[in-house]
């Protein structure tokens, strides 16, 4: 016997089916249910990514700029393919390979190599760099790096390289969202206030939202506004380019003229609050213009609130065009409420998304009966509170913080519901609770062309209505006897 | 082996160079000498790499290769479905990796099979104070909710081994205090040059952790087997377990693919290990050639000409018995395979594909192409070591062109100037190349599909070369206005 353990051998054995079936029943019940919460150090199936994936979605929100992964090649690796599997697009990122002796001397010559490569084969516009875990244990010093790149004349000194710090250990994909942005945008406006300028713009903050029709929709909704616009930071085009037999490595993203100029603009509005609050605290002290943050645009109502602070901040009317879209939408809601009013909801998510599913819920007249974040604040906590204490519906409903979705499950197969809206990753716990899954979230990576379909503004509540009630509908369809199968729903 | 030296229309030698000079211009100086010996024209008859390979990835090029995590969590470990495998450290690694390479698994989730993310979701303080006393915890938690789970692998990502836990001390105690076997596998993703140092990393935790731990219950029979090396993508192993044993061999384990963990490791009992993916499994081959004379042979089951090759020398291993099956089986499916072909060559023969995968089928599926009457125009590996490129030689056409980890500015030049009608790659590349109008399928994960393996696998691939090469969606592709 050759094992470090010292295991005594034993010999191959089945596991008695009758103790796999009472396992099985063991993690449907409450007893299960509360071992599973007593959880300390056990994290399963969590429903959130870490810092970087979010950095690389920024980065790739503007003109013609390359991601850039400060560490390992394979963190690299994983972050392109959960974009490219989510989006089915491409998703040009280069790193540094920090390997073994980047662990030892650091990771200076890898960036400075790593730049020279990326300028050349890749021509950028702008480079954005951001870490991985290695150089955050290591402690490497961006700043001083990528200085004496510049000194070193490695890259062109006028190339514009922002960065950010994304250990992956502290936050989530959301987190280095917001890095990213703030020092993009910190890089890109330096020096480009002036004053007395205003741009006559909105700046809007979308936030780490990962639905290409969303950032589709602010435009179509700003331009029915009349409303000129920068989209801070537009990932829209990138991530839904035409396939028309050229391969563009820079498909879409904001101007980095635009970008620039967003400093001097007229207001800017964060409708991602939990994404970017260290981006919006600078753009208040820095920025000219109003601020505002509010939440993201989901449902009628916080649609009707991001509509009327556009026209307050233009001091506009709202366009006849939205307001008769506002109505179709009602008309939408109103004529399938009734295949929602009182449906019981799991849903899970990033705050921003958090928020926006909830209120939509409860002005339907739906529950949104467990509520789920796996990292979530005492501030998200108290606003979803509020969100439920305003309405009859959110009687009941449950919020929990930091857990993650084998919680989800348990609170799904003992205090049952009729469906969930989440993401792809909680596929499984729809499946054993028998209800479906609403893929609103991201990533999916089971579905195609979800992220065509906003799910902000009023085209969004259509969206979401629509796939839910006929949900509902074809079930009723494929399960009802045959002397309750009828012609009409 | 092929015997015959092929080539391709219009492709020499010198024509590869000139390609591959042309793609190496842009580079600054220093990286141009990094990367020239890692492409070439391939050099049929010497039968050896044309290419160097297993080094570091060149910074800043974009390259589609992973990390040792990536090869210990996606291919060794994880497939293993009575485990729980722990991603110890952020949360990212285990996310990423979750659900997303198709290893299919036996068993009720959650239950008896764990295809779930397990990890301890390192936070800033883990990092400081360490994280041993956690994994302690969670080793707990982990075997209480899930009884049924065989055992724990943990598998370290980059801070573990960075701040320097010993988490190899923390898996011994547990594992006696929990009375299952846990095992610690140091892959951290900084270590080496690719997934392929993880795969050897994880070989040696089978082999000094695992191996030799169980017997099998039932006395052991002259034609017991293990299948190495097949990590049922969308159902591999189990079109390739029927086949093993519709030629009568007893398949006693399989690694990894819905492998079970006692099975794998009373594997030293066999008579014969038969290797699909040479790459990442030949290691504990070879220890178990050396430790317990068990001896070992690659074959290869994409489509019906190297099935019928492979099938004959596994029967030659063993007595007429085996043989006599292996014909059988043979007369058996020969004709199907032909009446797939017959169906299929007509829309495929001499179209070109170019293919980048891991580190086995950018050569074992090229027979399955040929079958189909295409010709292969180039194919290259992520990870793949000298001793691949040596198998590779043989199987491609004459002068064609060899990468070695390319960049997606290399592959995307070469493919411009091949013109391929089909590339076969990963999901990073594969909207690059459907943009340009280029049909791809991916050829890790068989585009969700498969499986691809065995005779049954063939009729599927078939179908899907086929789909994606002649989908009328790419006529669309150019407007008309």
């Amino acid at each position: 016997m050759s094992n470090l353990l010292g295991l005594e051998v034993k010999k191959v054995t089945e596991t008695p089916p009758e103790e796999v079936e009472r396992v099985r029943n063991w993690i449907n019940s409450e007893e299960y249910k509360e071992k599973n919460f007593a959880r300390q150090a056990l994290v399963v199936n969590p429903a959130h990514a870490c810092q970087p994936l979010g950095a690389q979605l920024c980065a790739h929100s503007f003109e013609g700029t390359l991601p850039f992964v400060h560490g390992s090649q394979g963190c690299a690796s994983y972050y392109r393919s959960t974009l490219n599997r989510h989006f089915r697009e491409p998703a040009p990122a280069v790193s540094d390979a920090m390997s073994e002796d980047g662990a030892v001397f650091g990771g200076q010559n890898n960036l400075h190599e790593g730049l020279e490569n990326a300028v050349a084969l890749y021509k950028p516009k702008m480079i954005a760099v951001f870490t991985s875990c290695m150089p955050e244990v290591i402690g490497d010093d961006l700043t001083a790096f990528i200085k004496n790149a510049k000194q070193k004349s490695i890259v062109p000194k006028d190339l514009q390289i922002p960065y950010a710090n994304t250990p992956s250990f502290n936050g989530t994909h959301i987190h280095g969202y917001d890095s990213m942005l703030v020092s993009i945008l910190q890089t890109l406006t330096e020096g480009k206030q002036v004053e007395g300028r205003c741009t006559g713009k909105v700046n809007i903050i979308p936030g780490c939202d990962f639905n290409t029709g969303d950032y589709r929709e602010y435009k179509r909704i700003l331009k029915e506004f009349g409303v000129p616009y920068t989209i801070l930071a537009d990932v829209g085009d990138t991530f839904d380019s035409p396939c028309d037999g050229t391969y563009n490595i820079y498909a879409g993203g904001t101007k980095l003229e635009d970008a620039a100029d967003s400093i001097n603009g007229k207001a800017t509005i964060t409708l991602g609050p939990y994404a970017t609050p260290k981006t919006f605290n600078w753009i208040k002290d820095n920025y000219s213009g109003k601020h505002v943050s509010m939440s993201m645009p989901m449902g009628i109502e916080k649609t009707d609130a991001f509509i009327m602070k556009v026209a307050e901040l233009f001091g506009k009317e709202v366009p006849a065009s939205l307001k008769n879209e506002r109505g179709r939408a009602v008309d939408a809601v109103t004529d399938s409420h009734q295949y929602m009013h009182g449906k019981k909801f799991a849903v899970y998510g990033d705050p921003d998304y958090l928020t926006g599913y909830v209120s939509f819920l409860l002005e339907m007249g739906a529950r949104p009966h467990h509520i789920l974040c796996s990292r979530g604040s005492k501030k998200l906590e108290k606003e979803l509170q509020t969100l439920l204490d305003g309405s009859m519906y959110g009687k009941g409903c449950k919020i929990y913080m930091n857990k993650d979705l084998w919680h989800l499950r348990s609170l799904v197969m003992t205090d049952r519901v009729d469906a969930i809206i989440g993401d792809t990753h909680g596929k499984f716990a729809a499946r054993d609770a028998g209800i479906p899954l609403f893929r609103f979230g991201f990533p999916v990576f089971d579905r195609v062309n979800k992220h065509r379909y906003p799910i902000i503004g009023y085209q969004g509540v259509v969206n979401m209505v629509t796939e839910i009630c006929n949900k509902f509908i074809d079930i009723k369809d494929e399960t009802c006897e045959d002397r309750y199968f009828e012609m009409m729903r | 082996m092929s015997d015959k030296i092929r080539t391709v229309e219009g492709i020499t030698k010198e024509s590869t160079q000139a390609m591959i000079d042309d793609a190496l211009s842009a580079y600054p100086e220093k990286g141009k000498k990094k990367r020239t010996p890692h492409l070439a024209p391939n050099d049929a008859s010497s039968g050896c790499a044309s290419v160097k390979s297993n080094k570091k990835t060149v910074p800043g090029v974009m390259s589609a290769r992973g990390c040792a995590y990536a090869g210990a969590k996606g291919v060794v470990w994880g497939p293993i479905r009575d485990m729980v495998h722990v991603s110890h450290g952020p949360v990212g690694c285990g996310w990423y990796s979750w659900g997303t390479r198709r290893n299919l698994m036996s068993g009720i989730p959650g239950v008896s099979s764990f295809p779930m993310q397990f990890t301890s979701d390192f936070q800033e303080k883990d990092i400081v104070y360490g994280g041993d006393k956690k994994l302690k915890v969670l080793l707990e938690e982990a075997h209480n909710l899930f009884p049924l789970a065989k055992g724990i692998s943990v598998l370290s990502e980059c801070p573990v081994g960075l701040i320097g836990d010993d988490i190899n001390s923390v898996a011994k105690q547990s594992s006696k205090d929990l009375e299952i076997p846990i095992i610690p596998c140091n892959c951290e993703g900084f270590r080496g040059v690719s997934q392929s140092l993880g795969h050897h990393i994880s070989n040696d935790t089978i082999r000094d952790y695992i191996i030799e731990t169980r017997e099998f219950a039932e006395p052991s029979g002259p034609y017991d087997i293990a299948l190495i090396g097949d990590y049922n993508i969308g159902g591999d192993v189990w079109s390739a377990k029927s086949l093993l044993e519709e030629i009568g061999l007893n398949v006693k384990s399989v690694w990894t693919g819905d492998g079970e963990l006692e099975k794998i490791a009373a594997t030293h009992t066999v008579k014969l290990n038969l290797i699909h993916c040479y790459r990442s499994m030949n290691y504990m081959c070879k220890v178990m050639e050396e430790k317990y004379g068990i001896p070992w042979l690659e074959f290869n089951f994409f489509g019906p000409t190297k099935i019928r090759e492979s099938l004959r020398a596994i029967g030659e291993r063993f007595d007429d018995v085996i043989k006599e099956k292996v014909e059988l089986a043979i007369a058996k499916y020969e004709p199907i395979m032909q009446a797939i072909i017959d169906e299929y060559k007509p829309r495929l023969d001499g179209k070109k594909v170019m293919l980048l995968v891991g580190g086995l089928r950018p050569r074992h599926t090229i027979g399955a192409y040929e079958d189909l009457g295409m010709d292969c125009v180039g194919s290259g590996y992520e990870f793949a070591h000298n001793d691949d490129y040596d198998r590779t030689a043989p199987e491609m056409p004459d002068g064609t062109v060899v990468y070695d980890d390319p960049s997606e500015y290399e592959f995307e030049k070469f493919a411009n100037a091949l013109k391929p009608d089909l590339i076969g790659s990963g999901i990073k590349e594969k909207y690059v190349f459907q943009k340009m109008g280029i049909p791809f399928r991916q050829m890790h994960s068989w585009d969700y599909s498969g499986p691809y393996h065995g005779y049954n696998g063939f009729e599927i691939f078939a179908r899907d070369v086929d789909m994606a090469v002649n989908s009328p969606t790419w006529k669309l592709v150019k407007a008309p206005f």
